[in-house]
């Protein structure tokens, strides 16, 4: 039970905490939330587990810093269609019924 | 206070403001609860000894995606406080 | 979203993380993996032409990862850009007037921001830092910058802005097409491999934190209601 494995079970917590949190709720703006609190989930659990030895290991790190510039890229665009949705229908919520006929 | 004591003790605060943020009715302090998250992540990355990500995730994961929401929840109240539903 | 929906869905989900914290806790026994990159990083820390181990694995070992990452930005900021306002709109969001405290903090910020942005990409090269932190630390000097009133809101981007932000981009594309003639993709040769990582970076540098920044100041604003 060391520092990387207290994180790396952190990790996989929220995981899934963000998972429910996107699967049950409606606002978009909370799903965007939920959506990067999983992204930071699993950069917590692949550094946790690459580094259980203790060890600080650099490529994992690269690729976390990688993963949260890429996770910011993907909030602003969310954010950017929730809001033309906003504008466009009043309401930061999926339209109901909405299939393609 | 010993390291891992620390370091539990983060856990719980990491899980703690990301299962507040999501839940709280009022979105203004769900930001805020996600911007609280966004630095105890950056913590968290300073005890796994990764400060590049700890610099990276206090600037871009809880400043900039802070701001972000921030600007949405005003632009949301805005157009509440104006009637327009 | 019922409510028999909803209990089914959070049972499932409570099955899946029960599940996946038993596997967390397998993974975590396990010993060392054979493969250990952490050690063939730092034997090959000498010639890659940078002291810091991550920013070698960014800019050398995993260039190619870091090179599409960029892509991926740029990409993003099209799609917040195809959805964003196209002209000044007239009846523009109420700005509130500057505030004395903010806007004389953030003019004497901005410099040293500046200064914190150029120190951070410097000695990414030896110390933890580089482009990405450097770039944040522009974007967030331009958001103040926008907030405290001391610059007009971003609309359609003219040719020297689309040319600055594709600059980074292209000039990691250029230096990595120019490498491939050589044989191998973004394989720097050893005497140029820290001067070409740190023109590289400060390209990303100025690109990124001109991305950041827009893909705040280009939001989607509100009288946009235009129809196309």
């Amino acid at each position: 039970m060391n520092t990387a494995s207290i994180f790396a079970m952190t990790g996989t917590a929220l995981f899934v905490a963000g998972m429910a949190g996107l699967i049950l709720q409606a606002h978009l703006l909370r799903k965007i939330i939920s959506f990067n609190i999983m992204g930071s989930g699993v950069f917590l659990a692949l550094l946790g587990l690459a580094q259980r030895d203790g060890a600080p290991d650099p490529v994992p790190q690269a690729m976390v810093l990688t993963g949260i510039v890429v996770s910011i890229a993907a909030t602003a665009l969310a954010l950017a269609l929730a809001r033309r949705l906003l504008n466009l229908t009043g309401r930061m919520h999926l339209p109901r019924g909405a299939r393609d006929d | 206070m010993s390291a891992l004591g620390f370091d539990l003790l983060l856990a719980l605060a990491l899980l703690w403001s990301a299962l507040r943020a999501m839940s709280t009715p009022d979105l203004f302090r769900a930001v805020v609860l996600f911007i609280v998250f966004g630095l105890l992540m950056a913590l968290a990355w300073a005890r796994l000894d990764a400060p590049d990500i700890a610099l990276a995730e206090a600037a871009i994961g809880a400043g900039l995606a802070g701001a972000l929401m921030l600007d949405t929840v005003g632009h949301l109240r805005s157009r509440e406080s104006r009637g327009r539903r | 979203m019922n409510l028999l929906l909803r209990v089914l869905l959070s049972g499932a989900l409570g099955a899946l993380g029960l599940a996946l914290g038993r596997a967390m806790l397998a993974m975590l026994a396990q010993p060392a993996p054979a493969l250990r990159l952490a050690a063939h990083a730092n034997e090959q820390l000498g010639a890659s032409g940078v002291r810091h181990p991550v920013t070698a694995v960014l800019l050398n070992f995993r260039g190619y990862d870091t090179l599409l990452e960029i892509a991926v930005l740029l990409l993003a900021l099209l799609g917040v850009l195809a959805v964003s306002r196209s002209a000044p709109a007239s009846g523009q969001r109420a700005r509130a007037p500057p505030q004395a405290l903010l806007w004389s903090m953030a003019r004497t910020l901005a410099p040293l921001m500046v200064l914190v942005a150029a120190y951070l990409l410097w000695a990414g090269a030896r110390q933890p830092g580089g482009a990405f932190q450097a770039g944040a630390v522009l974007a967030a000097m331009a958001v103040l910058l926008y907030l405290a009133g001391l610059m007009p809101p971003w609309n359609e981007p003219g040719l020297a802005l689309r040319a600055a932000l594709a600059a980074g981009f292209l000039l990691f594309l250029a230096v990595a097409a120019a490498l491939l003639r050589h044989g191998a993709l973004l394989a720097y040769p050893a005497p140029l491999a820290g001067a070409l990582i740190l023109a590289i970076e400060a390209g990303l540098t100025l690109s990124l934190g001109l991305m950041l920044a827009g893909l705040y100041l280009w939001l989607p604003d509100e009288h946009e209601e235009f129809d196309n």
